[in-house]
C-alpha cells in the first residue's frame, strides 16, 4: 500500500478511513448495502484499499471473500490506485465502426501504457468502456466525466496535453496560495 | 404571479388539478421561450456555454424579463448539436456556438430576421422551422413528448405539461385490477428487448398474496449503441417515477428501485433531483394525494457489469452480490428481489404508462401493428447524416428511419447493413431495408427489436469483423457462471479471430453454427442465449464475406489487419516521410525516388498511409 503523508486536512489515508467508517455505519441498516458502500469507497479513495476492505467486512458483517468477490466482479471497482485522470475509450458499436480502435492504439502509444495501466507520473489510467450512450458523437473518449467527441487519432496528443497543462496550472495556483 | 407561491405539498387530487391550472395561467408558462438542448450529447458539444451566452446577451439587451431560457432534455439530433429552438416561430438552429448567440439575439429575437447560416440544410435548401425538418416531421413523439419541451430538473414543468395526472386518475378512481386491465388492453410490450406483454407481467405479480412486493426499473442500458433510456432519464425523469408509482399501485407494492448504470452520471443526478422533488410535493412517499397509497423510490447505481441488465442478475446485484443470473423459473413475478414478488420493467416501458393511462388502453393500441402497439424509440447512430434519438410507431420501415429521418448515409459510400438489438441482435442488409420495425418481422430476419440501438454501417464495415466485435464484447461481459456462455463464446471468438487473420478453414463455418446452437440452447440467461446472434445473422446475410476471408484470404473492406496489403504507387516523389515513420523499417527507397514496402516486414500499422501527403500509398 502506498504510504500517504499525514496532513491536518483529514484527507490522508487515516482521515479517509475514519470518514469511510461513518459512511459504512450510515448504510448499515440498508438492505443490500455492500455495493453502495463499495461505490462510496471507490470515489473516496479513487480505489479500494485493503484496510477499507477489512473495515467494510467487519462493520457490515460480510465475509472477506464475499467483499473481494463483489469487488472483482464489477469493472468500476479497482484494487489498485488509479491515475488522476481516468481515460476511457468507448468501444461500443457506434464508436467501434467509426474507428475507436485506432484512437486506443494512439493513446497507448502516446502514454506508453496498456489498458488498465497507469502512467508513471500517476496522471493517467487507460481503460476501455462499453458505450457511454453518446453514440451520436462517435467516436468518443471520456476523461473522468468529460466527453470528447469525434476524436481522431491525431487529436489524442492535444487532449492529453490539455490535461497535463491543467495539472501545471493547479500546481501554480497552489504555489500562489490559492 | 410568483411561481414559487404554487410550490407546496400536494394533499389531494383536486389540489393537483388546481396546481396545474394555476401554473398554466402563470406568467412563466405564458412567456416566450428559447429552448436550449441540455441533453448529454449537446452538453458535450458545448450547449452550456451557449446558454451562458444567451443569459448575458438577453440581459444586456433588456430581454431577460420577456424571454425565458429553457434548458431541455434531448431534442434528438445529437450529431448537429448544440441545438437551439426559438419558441415564438419554431426556428431550429444547429451547431450553435457561444459566439453565434449575439447574432441570434440581435438579428432574430430583436430584428425578427432568421440567422441563415445556422439553419439546417435539406437537399441544399435551408429549412428554418423545426416542424418542417424531415428529422422531426417523420417522427411521432409520444414517449418523448416532454423531451425538449420541459426542464427536467423542474417538477412544475412536468406538472404543467399534465404530469402526475395519470397517477391521480389511478389513485382516485381505479382499482388495481382495472389498471392492469388497461395496460393489458393497450398491448404494450416490454421495451427492454424481449417484448413480453407488460400487462401479463403485472397481473402475475398482482395476483400474488405476498404483502411485500417490489417494483424495479431497469435503467442499466448496456447495449452498445443504445441511449434511449439515458435520454428519458435525463430529459423526462418524472415520467418514469409516475409510471413506476402506477405500476406499484397496480401490483400492490410500496417500494421501488431504479437500477441505473454508473456510466450515466448526468442521468443519475437528474433522476435524483426528480425523486427529491416528487417527495417534496408528496407525489411519492406516504399517503400520496391523500389516498392512503404509499410508495418509496430509491436509486441503486450499477458498477459496470453488462450482465446486470439481465433481470435476475440485476436483482442479485441490488441484493449486494456479484451480479450473476439465477435460473428461471421461479420468475421474478413470483420470487424476485429478496425472494418477494417483483416486477421489473425497462425505462421506456414505464415512461409509456402515464400516457397509456391518460388516453386509455384502447386509444394507445391504435398506434403500431397488430401484434406490437405504441411507438418505439430508437438510438440512431453510425454512418447516417443525423444520428440521434428518434421515436416512430412500431412497424415503421427501417428505410424511413435511415433515409427520411436520418437523412441517409453520411459518407460517399452505400448502405451496407444496420445492426439492431446490440450484442443480442443482428444485421439487416440492404435488400431488407423495407422491413417493418416490429418484434416479429425482425425475428424472422434473425435480428431482434432489442432495446432500440440501431447502428447504420456503410460499405467500409467488414461484417466478419462486426461479428468478432460482438463476440469480444459478450466474451468480456460473460459473468462466467455457466459453461456454455463462458467457454462457448470464447471458442467462437477463437474461430472468428482465426478467420479474420486469414487462417480460417471452410469447416470453421459449420463449427461456428454448431457452437452457436449449443450456446443458444444451453446458456443460463439471456446474455448467453442470444450471444451467437450477431454471428448467425452475419453468416446468414453476408456469408460470402466469410468465404472471401477463408478462401481468398481477402477482406474486401480492408478492415481485418492481417489481410491488408499496403502499396506505394508511382505517384511517390520520394519525400521519405513514410520511411521515417515506419516503426519496423519496412519501407525502402532513395530520396526523390519512388519507395517500396516490404510486405513481409510490414506490420500494417497504417502510419505511412496517414503520413503521406501525396496520396501515393493505398491499402486494399
Amino acid at each position: 500500500m502506498a504510504k500517504v503523508e499525514k496532513c491536518s486536512c483529514g484527507n490522508d489515508e487515516e482521515g479517509l478511513l475514519n470518514r469511510l467508517e461513518e459512511i459504512i455505519i450510515s448504510f448499515k441498516e440498508k438492505p443490500g448495502a455492500l455495493i453502495p458502500v463499495l461505490q462510496a469507497t471507490q470515489s473516496l479513495f479513487g480505489y479500494i484499499p485493503q484496510e477499507a476492505i477489512l473495515k467494510i467486512s467487519e462493520i457490515l458483517n460480510e465475509p472477506l471473500q464475499k467483499v473481494y468477490g463483489v469487488i472483482t466482479f464489477y469493472s468500476f471497482f479497482s484494487l489498485k490506485p488509479r491515475g488522476k485522470y481516468l481515460i476511457r475509450v468507448c468501444l461500443g458499436t457506434a464508436c467501434y465502426v467509426q474507428g475507436a480502435n485506432e484512437i486506443l492504439t494512439a493513446l497507448k502509444q502516446q502514454l506508453s501504457i496498456e489498458i488498465g495501466e497507469t502512467s508513471p507520473d500517476k496522471l493517467f489510467t487507460l481503460d476501455v468502456g462499453r458505450c457511454f450512450g453518446a453514440c451520436g458523437l462517435a467516436p468518443i473518449i471520456m476523461v473522468n466525466d468529460d466527453v470528447h467527441q469525434w476524436v481522431k487519432p491525431n487529436d489524442v496528443k492535444k487532449i492529453i496535453s490539455s490535461y497535463k497543462n491543467k495539472k501545471e496550472v493547479k500546481q501554480e495556483e497552489a504555489k500562489n496560495g490559492y | 404571479m410568483d411561481i414559487n407561491a404554487h410550490m407546496h405539498f400536494v394533499k389531494s387530487t383536486e389540489e393537483l388539478q388546481t396546481l396545474c391550472s394555476s401554473l398554466l395561467n402563470s406568467k412563466e408558462y405564458n412567456s416566450e421561450k428559447v429552448y436550449i438542448c441540455a441533453g448529454g450529447g449537446c452538453i458535450a458539444s458545448g450547449s452550456m456555454k451557449v446558454k451562458d451566452a444567451f443569459v448575458s446577451h438577453l440581459a444586456s439587451n433588456g430581454l431577460n424579463e420577456k424571454l425565458d431560457i429553457m434548458e431541455t432534455g434531448c431534442l434528438g439530433p445529437c450529431a448537429i448539436g448544440p441545438v437551439v429552438v426559438i419558441g415564438k416561430d419554431d426556428t431550429f438552429y444547429q451547431k450553435v456556438r457561444a459566439q453565434d448567440v449575439k447574432e441570434i439575439v440581435e438579428q432574430h429575437l430583436i430584428g425578427g430576421k432568421v440567422v441563415e447560416n445556422l439553419l439546417h440544410l435539406v437537399d441544399e435548401q435551408k429549412v428554418s422551422k423545426k416542424s418542417e425538418l424531415p428529422f422531426f416531421k417523420n417522427q411521432d413523439k409520444k414517449v418523448l413528448r416532454n423531451c425538449g419541451k420541459i426542464n427536467p430538473t423542474k417538477i412544475a414543468d412536468y406538472i404543467a405539461a399534465g404530469g402526475y395526472q395519470a397517477l391521480s386518475k389511478v389513485l382516485s378512481g381505479m382499482t388495481s385490477e382495472q389498471v392492469v386491465q388497461e395496460v393489458s388492453m393497450s398491448g404494450l410490450r416490454g421495451r427492454g428487448g424481449a417484448g413480453f406483454p407488460t400487462g401479463t407481467k403485472w397481473s402475475f405479480a398482482r395476483k400474488s398474496q405476498d404483502i411485500e412486493k417490489y417494483i424495479l426499473c431497469n435503467a442499466d442500458e448496456g447495449d452498445p449503441g443504445a441511449f434511449m433510456d439515458r435520454s428519458i432519464l435525463e430529459g423526462d425523469p418524472h415520467s418514469i417515477i409516475e409510471g413506476m408509482a402506477i405500476g406499484a399501485y397496480a401490483i400492490g407494492s410500496s417500494v421501488g428501485y431504479v437500477y441505473v448504470r454508473a456510466e450515466y452520471p448526468l442521468a443519475i443526478e437528474r433522476l435524483q433531483i426528480a425523486i427529491d422533488q416528487a417527495q417534496e410535493f408528496g407525489l411519492i412517499g406516504k399517503n400520496i394525494l391523500g389516498t392512503g397509497f404509499n410508495f418509496e423510490l430509491e436509486i441503486r447505481k450499477g458498477s459496470g457489469a453488462f450482465v446486470c441488465g439481465e433481470e435476475t442478475a440485476l436483482i442479485t446485484s441490488i441484493e449486494g452480490n456479484r451480479g450473476e443470473p439465477r435460473p428461471r423459473p421461479p420468475f421474478p413475478a413470483e420470487k424476485g428481489l429478496w425472494n418477494k414478488p417483483t416486477v421489473l420493467n425497462n425505462v421506456e416501458t414505464f415512461s409509456n404508462i402515464p400516457l397509456l393511462i391518460n388516453q386509455g388502453g384502447a386509444v394507445f393500441a391504435e398506434t403500431g401493428t397488430e401484434k406490437s402497439k405504441g411507438t418505439k424509440i430508437f438510438a440512431l447512430a453510425g454512418t447516417v447524416k443525423i444520428s440521434g434519438l428518434v421515436e416512430v410507431p412500431v412497424g415503421t420501415p427501417l428505410r424511413k428511419l435511415v433515409y427520411d429521418i436520418g437523412g441517409g448515409i453520411s459518407t460517399n459510400k452505400k448502405y451496407k447493413a444496420a445492426q439492431i438489438g446490440g450484442p443480442s441482435g443482428g444485421c439487416i442488409p440492404a435488400e431488407h431495408l423495407d422491413v417493418p420495425l416490429d418484434y416479429e418481422s425482425l425475428n424472422k430476419l434473425g435480428a431482434i427489436m432489442g432495446s432500440g440501438g440501431l447502428i447504420v454501417m456503410d460499405e467500409s464495415s467488414c461484417m466478419v469483423d462486426v461479428a468478432r466485435f460482438f463476440l469480444e464484447f459478450v466474451q468480456d461481459e460473460s459473468c462466467g457462471k455457466c459453461v456454455p456462455c463462458r467457454e462457448g463464446t470464447a471458442r467462437m471468438k477463437q474461430i472468428v479471430d482465426r478467420i479474420c487473420e486469414g487462417k480460417g478453414e471452410m469447416k470453421d463455418i459449420d463449427e461456428l453454427e454448431k457452437l452457436a446452437s449449443t450456446v443458444t440452447n444451453a446458456s443460463l440467461c439471456g446474455l448467453g442465449q442470444t450471444a451467437p446472434n450477431p454471428v448467425l445473422s452475419t453468416l446468414r446475410h453476408f456469408k460470402e464475406e466469410y468465404i472471401e476471408h477463408i478462401r481468398d484470404k481477402k477482406c474486401r473492406t480492408a478492415v481485418c489487419k492481417e489481410l491488408i496489403v499496403f502499396e506505394i504507387l508511382d505517384a511517390c516523389n520520394g519525400c521519405q516521410a513514410c520511411k521515417k515513420v515506419c516503426p519496423v523499417e519496412a519501407i525502402h527507397g532513395e530520396k526523390k525516388q519512388a519507395h517500396i514496402i516490404n510486405t513481409d516486414l510490414c506490420i500494417r500499422c497504417g502510419l505511412c498511409l496517414s503520413t503521406c501527403k501525396f496520396d501515393a500509398i493505398v491499402k486494399y
